[in-house]
């Protein structure tokens, strides 16, 4: 009796073990890596690509190096080794993808230009302000105030 | 005339250039499918682009030129792709067929896992050789926009015929034999 319950209690511990060594040792997951790697022929990110064959393969290929306890890092770097650099949903800093790092900065740069240059030509084109009325005179609008109060005193 | 010309104007107009030309070598470097499919309607063979990468059994790289003299069979496939597996017997029947005469099946992988291709090869029994374009980055000069597409190279390493899309053995019977025939 002893005997089985020792038994029993060697199974349970030898499948526990895994189990709890899997889910300590994961460090990160397929869901977690979706929106970060693209499907290259699919032309989408993975989390969008549905069941494409490419993008089951590469969910497949994920999930396995997940099983290995490889981080975020070491799996897209084992995905580039595998699709090349347009797996990565980040584009390439070379070639064509450079514009996608700089037209943004290039069109901000160009409308912060168009900005400052339009406020120099209205600033340049305001039309001069009236000559300040002498010491002791009434300004205009003032002095037409008061003739109008002066009309409607009652 | 002179407010057109102002600065603002010509900054403007100098951007909206700017990403114009920037659409146009977007849209057109897309790949050379055109150019080869045009050359070849007009009876034209355009050489065959640099295609040398490292083979997919690891065992060094192979290119279309160490062919040269050869009449060959280059076919873009991927492990995931569903007509590709369902040529690859017939592909492979056509190596062992022409081998003797002077003609070779080359295959090439693209933007496939390593393991998953080496594993097809071996389903299929694959016997010729296969080199590996991981990143897909050699499919733009040949104007490949999906799997799988077939050319035949001459013995002079020229472009022949092209198929875009499964290929069939009523292609390579009308393509291969004739240019089995012909000399370097």
């Amino acid at each position: 009796m002893i005997r089985a319950a020792a038994l029993l209690a060697a199974v349970l511990l030898a499948l526990a073990v895994p189990a709890t060594a899997l889910a300590a040792c994961a460090k990160t997951t397929v869901a977690d890596l979706e929106d970060e790697v693209m499907c290259p022929v699919c032309g989408t990110s993975l989390a969008t690509a549905g069941d494409a064959p490419l993008a089951t393969q590469e969910r497949r290929l994920i999930a396995r190096l997940v099983s290995q306890c490889r981080s975020k890092d070491q799996i897209k770097s084992q995905l580039v080794a595998e699709y090349g650099t347009a797996v990565l949903a980040d584009p390439e800093k070379k070639g064509f993808g450079l514009t996608t790092y700089l037209v943004p900065g290039v069109a901000f740069a160009a409308g912060l230009a168009a900005v400052i240059a339009a406020a120099l030509r209205w600033r340049r084109r305001r039309p001069p302000r009236p000559l300040a009325a002498a010491p002791g005179a009434p300004p205009p609008d003032s002095a037409r105030l008061d003739e109008d109060m002066r009309r409607y005193d009652l | 005339m002179k407010r057109l010309l102002s600065p603002a104007s010509v900054a403007a107009l100098a951007a909206v250039a700017a990403l114009l030309g920037l659409l146009a070598y977007g849209v057109l470097s897309g790949g050379d499918k055109r150019g080869i499919d045009q050359a070849i309607a007009d009876g034209k063979r355009p050489a065959v682009p640099e295609l040398r990468l490292p083979r997919l059994d690891g065992a060094g790289r192979t290119s279309p030129a160490d062919l040269r003299g050869k009449v060959v069979i280059l076919n873009f496939w991927a492990s995931w792709c569903v007509p590709c597996r369902e040529e690859a017997p017939m592909l492979e029947r056509w190596h062992r067929r022409i081998g003797a005469r002077g003609g070779t099946v080359l295959g090439v992988d693209a933007l496939d896992a390593t393991g998953d291709a080496r594993a097809f090869v071996r389903k299929f029994g694959i016997s010729y050789p296969n080199i590996r374009d991981a990143g897909g980055e050699r499919l733009k000069p040949f104007g490949i926009a999906a799997y799988p597409e077939t050319f035949v190279l001459d013995r002079r390493g020229r472009i022949a015929a092209v198929v875009r899309g499964p290929v069939d053995e009523a292609f390579l019977t009308r393509e291969v034999p004739r240019l089995l025939r012909e000399g370097t």
